[in-house]
C-alpha cells in the first residue's frame, strides 16, 4: 500500500540531516506504528508522506503511485491525515468539521452536494459519534474530538490513514478507547494505517507491524515481539527495561534506575 | 403555506445550506428591503411609505413613466441611488470581512483593520489629486493589494500566522498609507484637497446612478467567485496544513480570496471612502445567529451587511440637520463593539 524508498530530508537553515535513508513498506490491511524518541525524524517524515514537506532524495508511493508530483486533491484521495491536537477558530459543529473532510470531492466553485452529506453521515455512525453532530467541536473532550477528526479522515475516502500521534492529548481510558476503536475500523473498512506513538506499550498491543526510528535510521522493522526488545528499546530511549508476559500479552516496563 | 412562502424557504435552503431556523434566515435575508423601504420614505421631504412603492412600481414597468414630480426626482433620483449604493457597499464589506476572518483564522479582522481600506484610500487620492484621467478604481486596487500583502507578509513570521501578529501589522500598514494619504492631501491644490478629505470621511452623500452602475459590476465580478467557493472557507480556516491535507490547494484558493476580496474593497472605497468596522461587526453578529459555517454565514452577512449599512447611513443622513458621513455612525459603533470582542474572546482573541 505505503511503499517508502530511500528517504533524505534536510532542513535549510540550519542544515541538519533529519532523515539518512529511511525504507519501509506497509503492507494493505495492516495497522504500522513508527516508534521513535523525540527529534528522531518521525514527525519529518510523517510530513513528507502526508506530502507537506518535500524529501530531497527518495520517493514514496502510495498505492502504487508517486505523491510527490500529486495536486492536494488527488493526493487527499489516496491518503487521509488525522492530525495531534490543534485549534480551531472558529467553533464548528462536529457534523460540519467531519464535512471538511470531503473536501477533495468538491470541486473548486461548489459546495458538498448530497453524496458528501451521506458520506459524511455514514463516517460518523461507523466513527459513532452521530448524536454528537450539532454540537459546536470546540466543546467536547479530547477523546471526542480525536474521534471527530477520525471520522474526518474516513469521509475522505482515502485507503489509507496517516494518524499523528493519535493519544497524546488523552488520557488512560480514552488512549485504549480510540486505538481499539482504529483497529476496529480499520479492519471493517479495509483501510490501512500508519500512525507514530510515544508508549511502546501501546504499539506492541495495537500493531501490526512496528517501524523504529532514531537518528534519522531505522533501527528495527517487523512484527513488534520482535521489533520492541530490550536492546531495540535500550538503544533508542537509553533505559532499562524489562519485558514481561502477561496472559499472553507482553508489557515493557522501566526499571527505575 | 403559499407557493412563494415554499419558494422562499427553498431559496434560503439552497444557498444557506440551513439545518434550523428558516424563518430567522428568511428575515436577515429580506431585511436590505425593509430597510431600504423605510430608508426611501424617512427624509427631510415628506413621502408616504405607499408613494415610494407606486413610484418604484412604476419605474421600473415598461411603457409607465412617472410623471415628472418633485417626488420622483427625490425617491429615484436622490434616495434609490443613495440606498442601493449603502447596500452594495455593506455587502462588500461584511463580506470581505467574513473572508479575511476565515482565510487569515482570525475573528478580530477586517479589510480596515488589515489596512486595506487605507491602501486603497491612498490609491484613490493619487488619482484624484495627479492622475485624473485613469479611473480612481485601478489606483485602488492596486494599494488595496500592496497594503494586503504588506500586512500578511510582516505578520507572517514562520509558517502559521498567528492573531496578534497581524492585527499589529494591520495597524503599522494603516497609519503608513493613511501617512501617505496626508502628503497627498498636503500636496494638492486646495479644491481637490476639500474633495479627498470629505470623499475619506466616508459618505454617500454623493451617491448617484453612475456610482451604483461601477460598484454593481464591481462586486459582481468579485463576490460571484467568494460566493461560489465560500464553503471552502471552512477548510481554509482550518489552518494550512489540514486544508492542504484535505486536498485544498490552499495558496490558489487563498490568492483568489485575497484578490476578489481586495477588488470588492477597492471598488467600495472608490465611491464612498472609508467606512470602518462593518466587516467585524456584521459577521460576528450573523455568526451568533447562524454559527461559524461560512455555506450560510456568506449569504446571511451579505444580506445583514446591506440592512446594516442602509440603515447607518439612514441615521446619518437623519440625525443631524446636516448630512453626516456614514463613517462616523460605524466607527461610534464599531470601536465600542470591538472592545466587547476582545473582553469576551478573553485570552483567546489575543492570539497565542
Amino acid at each position: 500500500m505505503l511503499d517508502i524508498s530511500n528517504i533524505y530530508f534536510k532542513h535549510r537553515s540550519p542544515e541538519v540531516e533529519v532523515l539518512r535513508g529511511i525504507s519501509f513498506r506497509v503492507e494493505t490491511g495492516h495497522v504500522a506504528t513508527l516508534l521513535g524518541p523525540n527529534g528522531s525524524g518521525k514527525t519529518t517524515l510523517f510530513k513528507c508522506i502526508a506530502g507537506l514537506w518535500q524529501q530531497q532524495e527518495g520517493t514514496i508511493t502510495c498505492d502504487g503511485k508517486d505523491i510527490a508530483p500529486l495536486p492536494p486533491e488527488r493526493r487527499a484521495r489516496l491518503l487521509a491525515v488525522v492530525p495531534q491536537e490543534h485549534e480551531p477558530p472558529f467553533p464548528y459543529s462536529v457534523f460540519d468539521a467531519v464535512l471538511m473532510g470531503r473536501a477533495s470531492h468538491v470541486s473548486l466553485f461548489s459546495s458538498p452536494s448530497r453524496d458528501d452529506y451521506g458520506q459524511t453521515e455514514r463516517a460518523m455512525e461507523t466513527v459513532g459519534i452521530s448524536h454528537l453532530r450539532e454540537r459546536p467541536y470546540t466543546k467536547i473532550s479530547g477523546g471526542e474530538r480525536q474521534l471527530v477528526l477520525i471520522a474526518r479522515a474516513l469521509a475522505q475516502e482515502a485507503p489509507l490513514l496517516l494518524l499523528d500521534e493519535p493519544t497524546s492529548q488523552l488520557d488512560f481510558r480514552n488512549q485504549i478507547l480510540i486505538l481499539n476503536r482504529v483497529r476496529e475500523i480499520v479492519r471493517h473498512e479495509g483501510l490501512t494505517v500508519l500512525m507514530t506513538l510515544h508508549d511502546p506499550n501501546l504499539a506492541m498491543q495495537f500493531s501490526d507491524r512496528v517501524v523504529m526510528i532514531d537518528e534519522g535510521h531505522i533501527i528495527a522493522k517487523g512484527i513488534p515481539p520482535d521489533v520492541l526488545t530490550v536492546d531495540n528499546l535500550k538503544k533508542i530511549y537509553g533505559i532499562d527495561v524489562a519485558i514481561i508476559s502477561c496472559n499472553g500479552t507482553k508489557v515493557i516496563c522501566p526499571r527505575v534506575i | 403555506m403559499s407557493f412563494t412562502g415554499k419558494y422562499l424557504v427553498y431559496l434560503t435552503g439552497w444557498c444557506t445550506g440551513l439545518k434550523t431556523k428558516p424563518s430567522l434566515y428568511i428575515a436577515i435575508l429580506l431585511s436590505p428591503l425593509i430597510a431600504g423601504w423605510f430608508s426611501l420614505f424617512i427624509g427631510a421631504y415628506e413621502i408616504s411609505p405607499m408613494q415610494i412603492l407606486t413610484l418604484i412600481a412604476r419605474e421600473i414597468t415598461p411603457f409607465l413613466q412617472n410623471p415628472d414630480s418633485t417626488e420622483q426626482a427625490i425617491v429615484i433620483d436622490i434616495r434609490l441611488p443613495r440606498v442601493l449604493l449603502a447596500g452594495l457597499v455593506g455587502i462588500a464589506l461584511s463580506v470581505t470581512g467574513v473572508t479575511f476572518q476565515g482565510i487569515f483564522r482570525n475573528p478580530l479582522v477586517d479589510p480596515f483593520i488589515l489596512g486595506i481600506s487605507a491602501g486603497a484610500a491612498f490609491g484613490c487620492a493619487l488619482s484624484v489629486g495627479f492622475l485624473p484621467w485613469l479611473p480612481i478604481q485601478i489606483m485602488a486596487f492596486l494599494f488595496g493589494i500592496v497594503a494586503v500583502v504588506l500586512a500578511y507578509s510582516i505578520a507572517r513570521t514562520q509558517g502559521e500566522i498567528s492573531r496578534l501578529p497581524l492585527i499589529l501589522s494591520g495597524v503599522i500598514i494603516s497609519a503608513f498609507f493613511t501617512a501617505m494619504v496626508s502628503i497627498v492631501k498636503f500636496m494638492v491644490d486646495p479644491m481637490k484637497l476639500q474633495n479627498i478629505v470629505y470623499w475619506i470621511m466616508g459618505s454617500f452623500a454623493l451617491a448617484d446612478w453612475k456610482f451604483v452602475r461601477i460598484v454593481g459590476i464591481g462586486l459582481a465580478v468579485s463576490l460571484v467567485p467568494i460566493f461560489l467557493m465560500r464553503w471552502r472557507l471552512n477548510v481554509i480556516s482550518m489552518g494550512e496544513d489540514e486544508a492542504k491535507a484535505m486536498g485544498v490547494h490552499v495558496k490558489r484558493d487563498r490568492i483568489i480570496f485575497i484578490a476578489a476580496s481586495t477588488l470588492a474593497v477597492s471598488v467600495a472605497v472608490s465611491v464612498s471612502g472609508i467606512i470602518g468596522w462593518v466587516g467585524l461587526m456584521v459577521p460576528h453578529l450573523i455568526r451568533m445567529i447562524s454559527g461559524p459555517d461560512h455555506k450560510s454565514l456568506v449569504p446571511l452577512s451579505m444580506a445583514g451587511g446591506a440592512a446594516f449599512m442602509i440603515c447607518a447611513d439612514t441615521i446619518a443622513r437623519n440625525l443631524t440637520t446636516f448630512d453626516l458621513p456614514v463613517g462616523i455612525i460605524t466607527a461610534i459603533t464599531g470601536a465600542p463593539f470591538f472592545i466587547y470582542l476582545m473582553k469576551k474572546g478573553g485570552k483567546e482573541s489575543w492570539g497565542r
